[in-house]
Formats: structure tokens, C-alpha cells, sequence
């Protein structure tokens, strides 16, 4: 009975995360073709031995290779690292002075704050992202506002730029970053503080040698669950970012349903998946360390 | 420490006081926390503030410590004006009740912590940290972070650090309350010696009378935001000044009452029937006692003949005899250490439990009444016998146990008698 409780988890990983890899790791070798579905070889084990080997023989590497051939595709991974990695760094810059406001309002406020902050996720993420197409349109709210208030007198194009993508990007996951540094703060002693300026410190520098060390491992956190997803992430360049805007998630989508080209398309996400390997690996020694400290 | 006659800036009046609160007021919204309170605390004092919760003694730890401002009155440290002073810039440091020992450095960088603020250079630090890691005996674990020691290394990490810029005043906010009774007590002693040995001025915030009366030079026993009475530890409990000192500090009995005059003031030289009936001691000691406290000085004697006056001038004119009606029907108590002019007023008559002998006859004393043990606390050293008088009032007599329980000499529902010397107890005016 117990070893088939701890199997559960094992075998949805299997069921729902090896297995579909496995599929997709297998299409990423294959070649394409016209036909349903649109790939070669395909597996018919009523043939037996014979056709089992001819179908690994049908397998090779020439869609990785043509990964690095074409400069569209290692331009995008880039793009999207860089991308993240910025809107990471803006995410953090936002986030933490709110994390920090949370923490230190009064008791009976906290609960509504929180509340504020998770509140976006009870209606679609799509719904949201349409609606920051409506605000920053040439004719959006944005543009009308600036030019009634006459800080303006031409409209400004922010949608279908990288400008909008960050924005899309930093309000999406914004939660991402407030919640795990919110959590970190307001663990903290308050006479933590009291004891810096105590020993000689100024306001300043008790954030910077206490607040900003104690709260660590929660901009760590917050910065991979903003990160990594962002990273693979299609809707909001492909809603917000224009022609301009190069991602790898919407050349992934690109690949997959305007050329139909699932073997190359494959290929990408196995990179892709390759690539997170990285920042997850550290995120979960970093969530390691965090508890190890705690105990 | 109880031996004062060496150390008391106190009673000279030109002693120039370190801290000085002159008519301080703190509210919070409509809550005073401390209420016109004015006070002085000298030099290489080990200060007690001791009181229930919310009594005002943390705000007023936190006011010298630059957390909070007065609303009115004004603080002085050294002769500064501390109004304009931020925390960060006082010669104070304070040794939290959490400890708030920074989580992400180990032993030597939170010792370090503040002399690293003030720009020292690293030999120096060094130097200093091995010196407060030798004076807490610290040494093996300078290298450890917080969470990898006892809550009692801990504690005196919190202490190196706060004493390592050497600060002319030391808070301690309940700085033991985090340890059990045997460390705490372990630890009491040891801060007594440091701070003997670095010469720093103490202000420590109990709750704990014991913690208080242990360590202090002087204990100001704080109740609603003013200061009931500041005095030595031997005088606060000898000596209170009204019930609520009275009752706060340890065990005490309270017979309120009328106060009656009952004999003319007894010549200088001569035995006053009152003074005749306390037989034992030379009236020149006991009548100094009346000089000392403000209000209704008494001076009392213990059963056990121990004698807490100090010296004094030898001739006094004695104070008058008083006998308090406390009780429809029962005997007046006979006290001859009051002052004069309380006929016919209202008092409370107290005593300390220790001071109450418990015996089979008759004994031969000025206040004896005839009760029934209705409880015995047994504390080992000593047992607590409640004795119901007659007219319903309990009253609690302890004697130390020099015998072994088996042979205690009462048990429950004995009658015995209870008494007391004319000197015993102390006459309260509120």
C-alpha cells in the first residue's frame, strides 16, 4: 500500500512528463513529411524486428544541426534570455518595494494585500493580455489619457513593440516576485533593524546590510519563477510584441503551425527544455538551502 | 550590592547624574505609557526598571535608546539634550530580548557589526571582537552563525555585541527571560561581573523581582507609567513606600486599618512603654528608621532579630507608639516604629510573612493572635503556613525548615499562635 502512494507521483511524472518528452525527443529526430501525421519514420510494430530497425535507421540528427545552420534560431534563444533577464531585473525592481510595503503595513491590512496581489489570477490570463492590447493601442486608453492631460500631442506606439512586451511580461509575473520576497520579509524580526541602527547603522544602511541579506533567498526565488517561464513564453510576444519582437517560444509556435514543421519545431523545445535544465537545477538548490537555513 | 555605603551617587547631593528624565510623557494615540516621570540614574549604576506588563518600563528603555520621543519633558545623557539625538548616533546600545542577533553572520561579524559601522580599522576590530569573545567566554564559537548554538551562548553574543563599542549606558530588556531558572541565575551573577569589570552603566528591564533585586544597585518599581518608589533593593523590600511596592515585591501581609495613638513621644533617653514591649534592641537604631522612608517610615525588625537600618544619627526623638484597629474584636496591632501625626487615620498595616514567627503558646510579643492552619506551602527551604484568624483573615507566616518534614511540629486544622515584635511590619499611608 505505501510503496503504491509513493508510486503515484512517479508514475504521473512518467505518465505525464517522460513519456511525452520521450514522444517529442523522438519527433525531433524524424524528418518531415506530407502526411498525417507529418513526420517519418513512424513505428509499425506489426512488422517486427525488421521494420523496427529500418525505423531507428530513419532517425539522425539533421534538425539540430540545421538549428545552428540557420542564425534565426540561436538569435531567438538569445533574444529570450536576454528578454528574461531584463524583465527579470525590472520585475525585481517593481516587486521588491511592493514585498517591502506588504510586510511592513499594519497587521490587519496584510491579508487584503495579499489578496490584491493574487487577485489577477482569478480571471484568464488571455482576458488580461487582450486587455493590455485595448490599453496601449495607437486609439488605447493610454494614448487618450496622455493626450487629454496634453502631456502629448501625437499618440504614442507602444503595442506591437518590445516595450509592450515588457510591460506584459512584469504585470504577468509580478505575483511571482512579490509573493516568495513578501514571504522572506515578513519573517523577519523587526528588531533585526532596531539592532542595526542600534550598533551605528543609518536607515540606508541597515536595508542594505540586514533587509537585503535576510531577504535573499526570497529575490532568489522570485527571480527564477519569473525567469524560467518567461523564457519559454509565446502569448505575450505574440499578442503585445510585434514583427520585431524574437522570442523562441513564438518561433517554436511558428515552426509547429505555419510551416507544420513538428520535426524542427521538436527540436526547438528539446533545446529549449535543455536550456531550463540550468536556472531550474539552481532554483531548487537555492529552495534547498533556504529550508536547511530555516531548520 | 547590598552593602551600599560604598557605591550610593545617589544620596550625594552633588553627584552630577548620568541620565536624566525630567517630567517625561509618552502617549500612544490616548494611551500614556509614561506619565510626567521624572528620574535620575548616575554613573556605573546597575539600574533595575522592574513592573508588571505595560507598565511603561520597556517605552522608557526605548525612549533612552532613541526609539521612540517623548511627547513632553526632556531626556539628558551626560548633560545632552538627547531630543534631536537619532539611535544611530547615541553612545547607547541595547541588548534586545530577542537577542536580534543578525541571522546571515556568524558569532565574530555581529560582535563586530557596530565597530565595523564606525569605520574602525580591521586590527582594531579584531583585537576588540577576541576581547568580548574572552569576556563572554565565547572563544570556541566565533566562527558559528546564531542558529548553530544554545539559547545561552546566544544570549551572550547579544551581550558581546552590544558591549563591543564600549557605550556609556547598556539597556538590557529582559535579557534573561529566554533562559531557565539555573542558567538565568548562573547568569545574573555574570553580569554583575562585567559590568563591574567594564565600568558601564546598566539599565536593565525586568519583570522578574528576584532577577531585579539580584543584580541592581537601585530598583524603580514602575506601575502605570510612574515610578512607585527608586531605592536600594534591601529598602524596596524593607522599606515600600505604599501597598502596591508593598505587594509587588514579594510575600506580604496587609491589615488595612485606623491608626491610634497610644502613648506620649518617650523621652530621648528613656523606654517609652511602646519601645518596652520590643525588648531586644537599642532604641537609637530603630528610631533612625523613621527618618528614612518619605512617607510613613518605619523601620522593621525582623523575628529573627536581623537588623536592615543603616547607620544614622544616634539620637532621635522617638516616634509615637501606635496601635491600628484593623479588625471588629481582635487585639490592636501594636507598632512603635511609625510616625507621628497618623492618630485617627486611615493605614495599612504590613509584614512580611518571614517575619511572622508560628509557634504552639502564647509567645511572648507585643502582636500575637491565635489562628488555624488552614494551608502549608512546602518550598523546601522554607514552608508558608496560612493561618485563618478569627475574623477571617488569612495571614501567612514563614519559617525556614530545620527539620525534616517529618517532624514538622504543625499540620493542617492545628491551632497555633502567630506573632510579631512592635518593629516587624511597616505602617502605609496608601
Amino acid at each position: 500500500m505505501r510503496r503504491l502512494l509513493i508510486a503515484i507521483p512517479y508514475l504521473w511524472l512518467l505518465a505525464l512528463f517522460l513519456v511525452p518528452f520521450l514522444i517529442v525527443l523522438k519527433i525531433s529526430l524524424s524528418d518531415t513529411a506530407l502526411a498525417i501525421p507529418p513526420y517519418t519514420p513512424t513505428i509499425d510494430l506489426s512488422e517486427g524486428w525488421a521494420s523496427f530497425r529500418a525505423f531507428l535507421t530513419g532517425l539522425d540528427f539533421e534538425n539540430f544541426v540545421w538549428l545552428t545552420e540557420d542564425d534565426l534560431y540561436w538569435k531567438a534563444y538569445l533574444s529570450s534570455l536576454w528578454i528574461a533577464a531584463s524583465s527579470t531585473a525590472i520585475t525585481l525592481v517593481v516587486g521588491y518595494p511592493i514585498a517591502y510595503a506588504m510586510a511592513r503595513s499594519p497587521d490587519e491590512w496584510r491579508a487584503t494585500l495579499l489578496m490584491l496581489v493574487i487577485l489577477p489570477f482569478w480571471t484568464s490570463f488571455l482576458i488580461r493580455v487582450y486587455a493590455w492590447m485595448g490599453i496601449l493601442a495607437q486609439e488605447g486608453l493610454l494614448n487618450q489619457l496622455l493626450l487629454w492631460t496634453g502631456i502629448i500631442s501625437e499618440p504614442l506606439t507602444i503595442l506591437n513593440t518590445n516595450t509592450a512586451v515588457y510591460i506584459g511580461i512584469v504585470y504577468t509575473y509580478l505575483p511571482f516576485m512579490i509573493l516568495p520576497i513578501y514571504a522572506a520579509l515578513e519573517r523577519m524580526d523587526d528588531s533585526l533593524i532596531e539592532a542595526a541602527t542600534d550598533l551605528g547603522c543609518s536607515r540606508m544602511s541597515a536595508f542594505w546590510l540586514v533587509t537585503i541579506p535576510l531577504s535573499k533567498n526570497g529575490i532568489i526565488a522570485g527571480c527564477f519563477l519569473v525567469f524560467i517561464p518567461v523564457i519559454g513564453e509565446f502569448v505575450i510576444p505574440s499578442l503585445l510584441g510585434g514583427s520585431g519582437t524574437l522570442m523562441i517560444g513564438k518561433v517554436l509556435w511558428e515552426e509547429f503551425f505555419n510551416n507544420r514543421d513538428w520535426p524542427v519545431a521538436s527540436a526547438v523545445a528539446v533545446i529549449l527544455l535543455l536550456i531550463l535544465i540550468v536556472p531550474i537545477i539552481l532554483f531548487q538548490r537555492n529552495e534547498q538551502r533556504a529550508r536547511e537555513m530555516d531548520e | 550590592m547590598v552593602n551600599a555605603a560604598e557605591f550610593e551617587p545617589w544620596s550625594d547631593p552633588d553627584a552630577v547624574p548620568l541620565i536624566r528624565f525630567q517630567n517625561v510623557t509618552k502617549r500612544f494615540g490616548e494611551f500614556t505609557a509614561i506619565d510626567d516621570l521624572t528620574i535620575d540614574i548616575y554613573e556605573q549604576e546597575f539600574f533595575a526598571l522592574l513592573g508588571p506588563s505595560g507598565c511603561g518600563k520597556t517605552t522608557l528603555m526605548r525612549m533612552l535608546a532613541g526609539f521612540e520621543a517623548p511627547t513632553s519633558g526632556t531626556i539628558t545623557l551626560g548633560g545632552e539634550d538627547m531630543a534631536n539625538r537619532p539611535a544611530n548616533k547615541r553612545p547607547v546600545n541595547m541588548m534586545f530580548q530577542s537577542y536580534a542577533l543578525f541571522p546571515h553572520l556568524t558569532v565574530r561579524d555581529n560582535i563586530a557589526f557596530g565597530l565595523k559601522r564606525e569605520g574602525r580599522d580591521a586590527a582594531f576590530i579584531a583585537a576588540r571582537v577576541d576581547e568580548m569573545l574572552k569576556l563572554t567566554r565565547l572563544e570556541r564559537f566565533g566562527a558559528r552563525k546564531p542558529h548553530q548554538i544554545s539559547g545561552g551562548q546566544r544570549q551572550r553574543v547579544a551581550l558581546a555585541r552590544s558591549l563591543a563599542k564600549a557605550p556609556k549606558l547598556l539597556l538590557l530588556d529582559e535579557p534573561l527571560g529566554a533562559l531557565d531558572k539555573k542558567l538565568r541565575q548562573d547568569t545574573q551573577f555574570e553580569l554583575m561581573e562585567i559590568q563591574e569589570t567594564t565600568g558601564t552603566t546598566f539599565v536593565i528591564v525586568t519583570h522578574d523581582q528576584e532577577e531585579a533585586m539580584t543584580v541592581a544597585s537601585r530598583v524603580a518599581v514602575m506601575n502605570e507609567g510612574r515610578i512607585e518608589q527608586v531605592d536600594t533593593p534591601d529598602r524596596i523590600y524593607e522599606l515600600p513606600n505604599s501597598t502596591y511596592v508593598a505587594d509587588f515585591i514579594g510575600e506580604i501581609n496587609l491589615f488595612p486599618g485606623t491608626a491610634r495613638r497610644t502613648d506620649p513621644p518617650a523621652p530621648p533617653d528613656g523606654t517609652a512603654p511602646a519601645a518596652a514591649k520590643s525588648e531586644s534592641q537599642p532604641p537609637a537604631n530603630e528610631a533612625a528608621g523613621w527618618l528614612v522612608s518619605r512617607l510613613s517610615p518605619i523601620f522593621g525588625e525582623g523575628a529573627d532579630g536581623k537588623s536592615g537600618a543603616p547607620d544614622g544619627p544616634a539620637l532621635l526623638p522617638r516616634p509615637d507608639g501606635l496601635e491600628i484597629d484593623w479588625a471588629e474584636g481582635a487585639d490592636p496591632i501594636v507598632v512603635s516604629n511609625a510616625t507621628e501625626g497618623l492618630d485617627g487615620g486611615a493605614v495599612t498595616f504590613a509584614i512580611r510573612p518571614e517575619k511572622i514567627a508560628v509557634s504552639a503558646d502564647r509567645p511572648d510579643l507585643p502582636n500575637a493572635f491565635q489562628g488555624k492552619v488552614i494551608d502549608i506551602a512546602y518550598l523546601g527551604n522554607v514552608s508558608t503556613y496560612h493561618v485563618e484568624l478569627p475574623t477571617g483573615q488569612i495571614v501567612k507566616a514563614q519559617t525556614a525548615n530545620t527539620r525534616r518534614i517529618s517532624a514538622r511540629a504543625f499540620t493542617w486544622d492545628d491551632t497555633v499562635w502567630i506573632g510579631w515584635t512592635d518593629t516587624a511590619g511597616v505602617v502605609l499611608l496608601r
